[in-house]
């Protein structure tokens, strides 16, 4: 542990956390010249990916075979797993790290993957480092490690959703969590009961199948498939095997019920459940419960000093450029976005989730954080009026940002008095309509919830925003002679 | 306002449209929606959007913004948006976090959905949707 960077000490910003988040936010700040330190508990880079998916195989693709060419901007829609370097031989690195044998990359892939990333970008992580607790001291955060005080102007919290969270059951301290679950072999011929039916849940049952003598996945609301959800909230196509088993009655159980109790008996358990539509009460005897009941974040002290937190697992809530939406100056990245959820129009949850949306989000919050608290703001180019029609559908029909990011993230194009049409870049949706600039215009992808995906101009002329919906296109090329034409009218006396 | 509220399904027992629900179907209830927290002056709901969503208030407090003026105060238990989800219409009026707001969200989509499987909460919403049709129609609008 010599030669260690960032020792404790005062610095612009302090960012905590060594997952593909607090990668992205170091590179991109780093980018902007913005000094930072970057701090982390673990002894290498990957985050989570050091030791999950249990069954050690992503639900994140990466083709390495796609229609455009690997280290592309537009590649990046095809490959879920790589961060974003601008650096050509640093691009799609995740590629390089599989085997051929999927194209949902291998925990072990994607740990390499990461690592890489961080060797060949340079991102310099203070590894061992323990961040304890928070305070403020006049216009400075200090941060207290166990190795000592860090001060700065801005912190940002990288430190991931994956600390075991369990619902407050009767019973369930002495149910194993999905985070403890053991070797697949060792639930040979025993009767496991899984809390919960989201992914994990079905990770496991899937694990389980060729094992358990019984499988039993029960929560209170029904099981939703990402397939009819059109959307990563859902079970993913992968995991859909025990329920295919639980519809064709092969023996796996898949309950709409609240679980009222876990009560142990010796070397077995009774879990009390109640149907939700009948609420009738049904007793299961098994040898193993387990709770995938999913994560929480460990953000430390930070609620008793103001920060405000949303929904059962208690993330942070969220400002649309992924500050604390109730103490400001304190920032979040990587998968704690999904807590700044953006307009959801038409239902539809962003990716903030997943490496494919945050990967994104990161690069929009270092630009964020650099311009407004440190006055860095980089170049933004002109786009010249004639190529302005064409350049829109261009990027709503390639841009990586805005397809894996549909409704949440939006390129944006801004009316200067000096310079003409300039390209403000990749912003979020939902600032752009509540506080975005006077004369302007936002290009983004939605879908609705027949399954259509279509592009929709958000202008703003005077500061009042309207919507301007775009024909899907059963290729999703909206590069068509009926697409210039709605936007030259969306456009008429604001930019074209 | 600062933590979320250690079980939803406590919350929701507390707010008059679900009072007629059973434990199990309040917890059904907490798994379907999600919560949502707002900062002091954040848009809710925007004026002319296209789908919105249904939005119950469990703490603080929501103005409804018409032409720039404050026409409506909504707190506790109070809920909005239905009627753009059921017209399929974008909203006519905007919605402001008036306080620190932390509201349960229902997508637009699954509304019908909702209101059918739970003819108890549908009943609750007809009633207030009826006390707000008899203020309205006093106030001679």
């Amino acid at each position: 542990m010599t030669d260690r960077p960032h020792p404790p000490g005062d610095y612009p910003v302090v960012l905590v956390g060594s997952g593909p988040g607090g990668l992205q936010i170091s590179y991109s700040l780093s980018r902007l010249g913005v000094k930072h330190a970057m701090i982390s508990a673990d002894e290498n880079a990957g985050g989570m990916f050091r030791k999950w998916p249990f069954f050690q195989r992503l639900l994140s693709w990466t083709k390495p075979y796609a229609p455009f060419a690997q280290g592309t901007r537009e590649y990046e829609r095809y490959d879920w797993n790589s961060l974003l370097p601008e650096e050509k031989e640093c691009r799609a690195l995740m590629c390089s790290m599989m085997d051929g044998t999927s194209y949902y990359p291998s925990r072990p892939e994607m740990e390499r993957n990461l690592v890489a990333f961080a060797d060949r970008t340079h991102v310099a992580v203070r590894y061992g480092c323990r961040w304890t607790g928070t305070r403020r001291d006049g216009e400075r955060w200090v941060l207290e490690t166990s190795d000592g005080e860090y001060r700065c102007q801005v912190p940002i919290f990288a430190v991931g959703v994956a600390e075991p969270w369990r619902p407050q059951i009767p019973g369930i301290e002495d149910a194993a969590h999905y985070a403890q679950t053991r070797p697949a072999e060792t639930y040979a011929g025993r009767r496991v009961f899984i809390v919960g039916k989201e992914n994990s849940g079905f990770e496991l049952a899937t694990g389980f199948l060729q094992w358990a003598k019984q499988i039993v996945l029960a929560s209170p609301s029904p099981t939703k498939l990402s397939i009819t959800t059109r959307s990563l909230v859902g079970v993913r196509a992968r995991y859909v095997q025990p329920y295919e088993d639980h519809v064709l009655a092969g023996g796996v159980l898949v309950l709409d019920a609240s679980i009222e109790r876990i009560e142990r008996t010796g070397k077995t358990f009774l879990v009390h459940t109640r149907r939700a539509e009948t609420a009738a009460e049904l007793v299961f005897e098994v040898d193993d419960v387990i709770a995938a009941t999913g994560f929480t974040s460990p953000i430390n002290d930070l609620p008793k000093l103001g920060v405000a937190t949303v929904g059962r697992n208690k993330l942070p809530a969220q400002t649309p450029f992924w500050e604390s939406a109730s103490l400001p100056g304190v920032y979040f990245g990587g998968t704690i976005h999904q807590a700044s959820p953006g307009l959801r129009k038409h239902g539809m949850p962003s990716n903030s989730g997943g490496v494919n949306g945050h990967r994104y989000n990161g690069r929009v919050l270092a630009r964020q954080v650099a311009k407004k608290h440190f006055g860095i703001d980089p170049e933004r180019p002109v786009v010249p009026r004639a190529e302005l029609v064409s350049y829109l559908l261009h990027e709503v029909t390639n841009a990586p940002e805005l397809w894996h990011q549909k409704s949440y993230l939006a390129r944006v194009l801004v009316r200067d008095e000096k310079r003409g049409i300039v390209d403000d870049g990749i912003l979020p949706l939902q600032s752009f309509l509540d506080s975005g600039p006077a004369d302007a215009v936002a290009a983004t992808l939605e879908e609705n919830t027949d399954g259509d995906i279509y592009p929709v101009l958000y202008t703003r002329r005077g500061g009042v925003s309207a919507e301007h919906d775009l024909p899907p296109h059963p290729l999703h090329d909206f590069r068509t002679r009926d697409h210039e034409r709605a936007v030259v009218a969306a456009l008429e006396g604001l930019l074209a | 306002m600062r933590t979320a509220p250690d079980d939803i399904s406590d919350t929701l027992a507390g707010l008059a449209i679900f009072a007629d629900l059973s434990r199990p179907e309040l917890e059904r209830v907490a798994h379907t929606l999600e919560e949502r927290y707002f900062a002091q002056d954040e848009r809710v709901l925007r004026e002319g959007l296209s789908g919105s969503a249904f939005y119950i208030i469990l703490e603080g407090e929501a103005a409804v913004m018409a032409g720039g003026k404050r026409v409506n105060t909504l707190g506790r238990g109070d809920f909005f948006g239905e009627i753009s989800v059921l017209l399929g219409e974008a909203p006519v009026a905007d919605i402001m976090a008036a306080r620190p707001l932390r509201c349960l969200v229902l997508p637009g989509e699954l509304l019908r959905e909702f209101l059918q499987s739970n003819p108890r909460v549908c009943y609750r919403i007809l009633v207030a949707e009826a006390r707000k049709l008899a203020n309205a129609t006093r106030r001679g609008g």
